[in-house]
C-alpha cells in the first residue's frame, strides 16, 4: 500500500519533468534550461562545492530564525493563551503585524542589523514567529476546562498542571503550528537571501541571472529550494505523528 | 444484600446549610440544606438546568456559594480535595495518556511498583483488562466512562461526585453502567452524590433520592429507597417509588 502510493508520486513527478522536457524542446528555447541541463548545473555547483556552501548557509540562517522565533513564541503564545486579558490587549498588535510580509521589513532590519546574516535571521524570526504565537495561543484557550478541573481536583500544583495537563494537550496543535512556521521561515530566507547577503539559495539564484544569465543554475536552485522544503515539511510531520 | 444499606446510624459526611447561589439577578439555588451519611448513594434530581450541577460544584468545591456553606466531616469545604473526586461524562479522561497512565494520573506520588499494583487492580475492577495500553480515542464511550470511574477510584477517595455520568451513553450500555456501577462500589463503599435528571437511573442507584425544584432550585422531597440490590425494575414497590417521584415533579405516568 505504501509503496503503491510512493509510486503513483513518482510518476507524478516524472511525468511533470517529461513535460517539461518536451516543452523546453518543442519551443526550441536557448534561454530556459531542460531538467538535464539542470541536473547538470546542479552537479556543476557540487563540483566547485558551491552546493554545500549555499545550502549550509540558508539552513544555517533558517535554523537560527526558527528556532528564536520556537523559543520566542511558545511562550509568549502560551502565556497569552493562558491569561485572556493579556490576549485582548496584545491581540490587535498581532493582527495588525500579520498582514504585513516579513520581506516587508527587510529595509528596516537592513537599517537595524546592516547587509549580512543577522538582517536575514531577524526576518526569518519574523515571518516564523507569528504563526507560532498565534497556534500557541489557540491551543492553549483551547484546552477543555474539565482536565483542568480534574488536574486541581487530584491535588496538582500549577507547575505540575503546566506540565502533566497543559503541555500535552496544547501539543498537538503547537506542532502544526511549528510545522507552517518551518515553512514560511524556508519560504521568507529565499527572499531575504536575494537582498541582504552574498550566500545562501536565494543569493545563488540572482547571482546566476546576473553574472550571465545562467538559467540553468537559476533553476537548479530553484529545484534545491523545493526539493528541501518537502525534506523539511516530511520531517515535521513525522513529528507530528510520533 | 441486606435492604437498600440506609445507614441511618452511620454520621453525617457531608452537611450543606442553607446553601444558595446567584449570578447577578438570577437566583439558581434558594437555601438547600442535606445531610449525606456515610457510605450513602444519594441522587440530585432534578429537570435540566434547575441548577443541581451548580449544587454539586459547590460541594465538590469548584463553586463558592453566595450564601450558606458545606462541610465535610464537620470542615468547611475550601476548594477541589483528592479525598473527593468529581467525576465528569467521559470526555474528562486525557486522550494523550493510555488507560493505564489515565488511572495512574493522581498516583505520580508513589512509588512505581505500588502505581503499578493499584492501576492493575482498578483496571480488573473495571472490565478494562486488555485495554491498558489503549487510548481513549480506541475506546467507546462507556469504556471511557469506566475509565474515568478507575482514575477516580485509584486515589481512594472517601466521596465521589458524579455529574450526570452517563448522560452521554446510548440507554442500553446506560443501563450496564448502572449495575457495574453497584458491583463496583460492593467491592469499594464510597459517599456518593450523583447528580440525574433521571428518573429511573435515580431509583435504581439511590439509597435516596433528593428531588429538586426548577430553579431557583430547593429540595422539594427526600424519598428513601427502600429497596435491596439487585432491584426488580418491575416489582410493585420499584414501580411505586417511580411514580410518586413522576407525582412530586408533577407529570403524568402516562404518554
Amino acid at each position: 500500500m505504501r509503496t503503491r502510493k510512493l509510486l503513483l508520486s513518482l510518476s507524478g513527478v516524472a511525468a511533470l519533468v517529461a513535460l517539461w522536457s518536451l516543452g523546453v524542446a518543442l519551443h526550441r528555447t536557448t534561454i530556459l534550461p531542460g531538467p538535464f541541463k539542470v541536473l547538470a548545473g546542479v552537479v556543476d555547483l557540487a563540483r566547485r562545492g558551491l552546493l554545500v556552501r549555499h545550502v549550509v548557509a540558508s539552513l544555517f540562517r533558517v535554523t537560527w530564525g526558527y528556532v528564536l522565533a520556537v523559543v520566542v513564541g511558545i511562550p509568549v503564545g502560551l502565556c497569552l493563551g493562558w491569561w485572556r486579558r493579556a490576549h485582548r490587549a496584545v491581540d490587535p498588535f498581532l493582527q495588525i503585524l500579520r498582514p504585513i510580509s516579513p520581506l516587508a521589513w527587510i529595509p528596516i532590519s537592513i537599517l537595524w542589523f546592516g547587509v549580512g546574516d543577522r538582517a536575514a535571521v531577524f526576518i526569518i524570526f519574523l515571518g516564523a514567529v507569528l504563526p507560532i504565537i498565534v497556534s500557541a495561543t489557540n491551543a492553549v484557550a483551547a484546552v477543555p476546562s474539565v482536565h483542568l478541573r480534574a488536574a486541581r481536583n487530584f491535588g496538582l500544583s500549577s507547575r505540575e498542571v503546566l506540565v502533566r495537563v497543559i503541555f500535552p494537550s496544547v501539543l498537538p496543535q503547537l506542532i502544526v503550528g511549528m510545522r507552517l512556521a518551518l515553512g514560511v521561515a524556508w519560504l521568507v530566507v529565499v527572499a531575504a537571501e536575494m537582498i541582504a547577503v552574498s550566500s545562501g539559495l536565494g543569493f545563488l539564484i540572482v547571482d546566476a541571472r546576473n553574472a550571465g544569465n545562467r538559467y540553468d543554475l537559476v533553476v537548479a536552485g530553484m529545484v534545491l529550494i523545493g526539493v528541501i522544503g518537502l525534506c523539511l515539511d516530511a520531517g515535521m510531520r513525522r513529528l507530528e505523528r510520533a | 444484600m441486606v435492604a437498600a444499606a440506609a445507614p441511618t446510624a452511620a454520621p453525617v459526611k457531608i452537611g450543606l446549610r442553607g446553601v444558595q447561589m446567584r449570578y447577578g439577578a438570577v437566583e439558581v439555588l434558594r437555601d438547600v440544606s442535606l445531610d449525606v451519611r456515610e457510605g450513602e448513594l444519594v441522587c440530585l434530581l432534578g429537570p435540566s438546568g434547575c441548577g443541581k450541577s451548580t449544587l454539586l460544584n459547590i460541594v465538590g468545591g469548584f463553586l463558592e456559594p453566595s450564601g450558606g456553606e458545606v462541610r465535610i466531616d464537620g470542615e468547611p469545604v475550601r476548594g477541589p480535595d483528592p479525598r473527593r473526586i468529581f467525576v465528569f461524562q467521559e470526555r474528562g479522561v486525557f486522550p494523550w495518556l493510555t488507560v493505564e497512565g489515565n488511572i495512574a494520573f493522581g498516583l505520580s506520588k508513589l512509588a512505581a511498583a505500588e502505581r503499578a499494583q493499584i492501576v492493575a487492580h482498578y483496571v480488573e475492577l473495571v472490565g478494562l483488562e486488555g485495554f491498558e495500553r489503549a487510548f481513549p480515542d480506541e475506546l467507546s464511550g462507556g469504556m471511557k466512562q469506566r475509565v474515568e470511574v478507575a482514575r477516580a477510584l485509584a486515589v481512594k477517595p472517601d466521596v465521589l461526585y458524579l455529574d450526570e455520568p452517563f448522560g452521554a451513553l446510548d440507554s442500553i450500555t446506560r443501563l450496564q453502567m448502572r449495575s457495574e456501577l453497584l458491583r463496583i462500589l460492593q467491592a469499594e463503599k464510597k459517599t456518593i452524590l450523583f447528580v440525574t435528571h433521571d428518573i429511573d437511573e435515580s431509583v435504581q442507584l439511590a439509597d435516596r433520592v433528593v428531588v429538586m425544584s426548577t430553579r431557583p432550585a430547593t429540595v422539594r422531597r427526600i424519598v428513601e429507597i427502600d429497596l435491596a440490590h439487585p432491584r426488580d425494575l418491575s416489582s410493585r414497590r420499584y414501580l411505586e417509588l417511580r411514580d410518586s417521584i413522576l407525582e412530586e415533579i408533577g407529570l403524568a405516568h402516562k404518554i
